[in-house]
């Protein structure tokens, strides 16, 4: 993993900690409010994470499929 | 017609391009700053009036139409201009300086515009001065810029004969707002579209911009493609077609994004993401979702820039663009990092930056017209941001792996610029209604309602969620992107190829053949000369028609070949 992020073990440890915080910070955030919407499940609690979630994984999928058929080094028009 | 000290906010941009073709040294640097403040300036003394000059072939030319929406636009083109200025003042290339000042002018001189002629003619000055912008770059930026201004001269091909179409019909030349519903109205809003960098001709905008020099691109990001949102609004609002078009450009840019490997195509895409976001706010058309769009606009040149200067000073110091090779600059760029995460924070729209205050008035505006579909995409389009650009461009510019680069930040005015945009993405967040009090449309909106700051702050830390756990397919690559310039670049051209052999091949076999049957022909007439025709004694009369017949022969082979 070290060569993935620039961070100590110990520091990427804490930081997890701390991102996982902040997501569930987020969701018990949805307790106190009631979500604006159209009257369906987006007023639902944590529809925004979870919708949100989903659309980023359906989003890199697709971008993945296009970049198979699409992509080509990048000296592709220098020749 | 009234006030005859309008001065034209354009006026103090052309002067300083003037001045700037020539000027060197420390009278070169205050004219970069000055102008833009002076157009600030007059953006600011625009009244509630129109000011003409005149005639131009029967027609009244309106320079300048003053309201709320112009002076809207104007104010960010303004600090723009001077932000860019700033950015750029230890850009040595005159030609890029003189020539960008001309076109944030040329931007001024379409929102000021009372009347298409004028709107024409400012139009078309900002496609040649940008082209020199990304021409100025150098040898490298030529075929670009080639194709860059082919394209927005077609674009201004349509735009012409669409207003020559309306104008012929109406019998005005003022610019009014129009649904499209005349083939001239959709000429005019095929040229606009054009610039707005709408499908299917978008390519021109990553293929361009990145070709640009570090600091020419921080211009180029705000002006072509904002102005073409200034002329939709004023143009084309509540046209329906422009929520298609513009939430196809939503999704488009962000898969793009995810794609791309160099930073500045990467933000390429995520101008065409972001004015698609503004494009369906225009075709919602509600008085709130037009402020939307607007405000979303004058946002978007903000952390726009931000983010493009964070890159232009990455580039200087390292020489590289690609997120493949760059990664871990946090160490040695704190101010640069910081202010490049202020624009990245703005655009995914966290709380307290300016891109939270703009872009939720769209969504709630597709809310109160019940438009269901727009309503459900605008999460994924807020999600997607904070991926390519949130996650995505800033994780493997400035952290990742250590690439072992230590590049210092930018000179001082560079980080000056930087802050300074920065810095007003924070205030224009923390104090919405700095902006709020000129909504060019006059809404009334409260973003920092409590639902509005929990499900923003859910869909961004999220999508962060959804970017730690693909990390591993998000991994840059030196790779590109096929794009509809794919059909001009390739396609077009092996047509061509094929074409061209095709012709010289029948042209070969038509002129050897040609050939063979003339040898021919000659042998004949020696045989003929020796002791045939042409051997035997014959009268003038008849020589005078073959001399004529030789002639017209003559002739025929002559034109043909």
């Amino acid at each position: 993993m070290s060569t993935l992020h620039p961070f100590t073990d110990r520091t990427a440890k804490r930081l997890w900690i701390i991102f996982i915080a902040i997501l569930a910070a987020t969701l018990a955030g949805g307790l106190f409010v009631h979500l604006h919407g159209l009257g369906g499940i987006e007023e639902s609690f944590g529809f925004p994470a979870w919708y949100g979630f989903l659309a980023c994984v359906v989003l890199v999928g697709v971008s993945r499929l296009i970049g198979f058929i699409l992509k080509r080094p990048d000296n592709y028009y220098d020749g | 017609m009234t006030a005859s000290l309008i001065l034209p906010p354009a006026l103090a941009l052309f002067l300083g391009a003037a001045i700037l073709t020539i000027a060197r040294g420390w009278l070169r640097s205050a004219v970069m700053l000055l102008a833009p403040l002076a157009a600030l300036g007059l953006v600011w003394m625009v009244p509630d009036a129109s000011w003409g000059v005149g005639g131009y072939l029967g027609y009244d030319l309106v320079l300048v139409r003053g309201d709320r929406l112009s002076r809207w636009f104007g104010t960010i083109f303004a600090i723009m201009a001077f932000a860019g200025g700033l950015f750029a003042l230890n850009q040595e290339n005159r030609l890029e300086t003189a020539a960008a000042q001309a076109y944030a002018g040329g931007a001024l001189g379409v929102v000021f515009a009372g009347d298409v002629l004028s709107l024409f003619a400012f139009w078309e000055v900002m496609a040649l001065a940008s082209t020199a912008v990304i021409w100025s770059a150098g040898p490298e930026a030529r075929p670009a810029g080639l194709r860059y201004l082919v394209m927005h001269l077609f674009g201004g091909v349509l735009l012409m004969t669409g207003l020559a179409g309306e104008v012929q019909a109406t019998g005005s030349v003022a610019f009014t707002a129009m649904v499209p519903d005349t083939p001239a109205r959709w000429l005019i809003l095929a040229g606009f579209l054009i610039n707005a960098g709408a499908p299917p001709l978008s390519a021109w905008l990553p293929d361009a911009y990145p070709k640009a020099s570090y600091t020419g691109m921080v211009m180029l990001s705000a002006f072509t493609t904002k102005t073409a949102v200034f002329v939709l609004l004023r143009g084309f609002p509540g046209a329906e077609v422009l929520i298609w078009v513009g939430l196809f450009m939503v999704f488009y840019g962000i898969v793009y994004a995810l794609l791309a490997d160099d930073m500045r195509r990467i933000l390429s895409f995520s101008i065409i993401n972001q004015v698609g976001v503004m494009l369906t706010g225009i075709g919602v058309g509600t008085t709130l979702a037009l402020d939307g769009a607007a405000s979303h606009a004058f946002a978007s040149v903000l952390y726009t820039a931000l983010m493009l200067m964070a890159a232009g000073a990455v580039i200087r110091g390292t020489g590289r663009a690609r997120l493949s090779e760059l990664g871990g600059l946090f160490r040695s760029m704190p101010i640069t990092t910081a202010c490049g995460l202020i624009g990245v924070m703005t655009i995914s729209g966290l709380p307290l930056t300016v891109g939270f205050v703009t872009k939720a008035m769209i969504g709630s505006a597709a809310a109160k017209e019940n438009l269901a579909l727009v309503w459900y995409l605008m999460i994924p389009a807020a999600a997607g941001v904070a991926l390519y650009a949130g996650c995505r461009f800033s994780w493997f510019v400035f952290f990742q792996r250590d690439s072992g680069l230590r590049p210092p930040d930018p000179p001082w005015n560079m980080r000056l610029a930087m802050v300074f945009v920065a810095a007003l993405c924070l205030l224009l967040g923390m104090v919405p209604d700095l902006l709020y009090a000129h909504l060019p449309y006059a809404s009334i909106y409260n973003p920092y309602d409590g639902a509005h700051v929990v499900s923003q702050m859910q869909i961004v830390v999220f999508a962060a969620l959804a970017f730690v756990l693909m990390i591993g397919v998000l991994r840059p690559s030196a790779t590109i992107t096929l794009d509809t310039d794919w059909l001009y670049r390739r396609f077009g051209l092996t047509v061509w190829r094929l074409t061209s052999q095709a012709i010289w091949t029948v042209w070969y076999l038509t002129s050897l053949a040609t050939w063979t049957l003339t040898v021919q022909a000659l042998t004949e007439l020696r045989l003929a000369v020796r002791e045939g025709f042409l051997s035997e004694r014959h009268g003038s009369s008849t020589m005078a028609i073959f001399a004529v017949g030789m002639l017209v022969f003559y002739l025929a082979v002559l034109l043909i070949f």
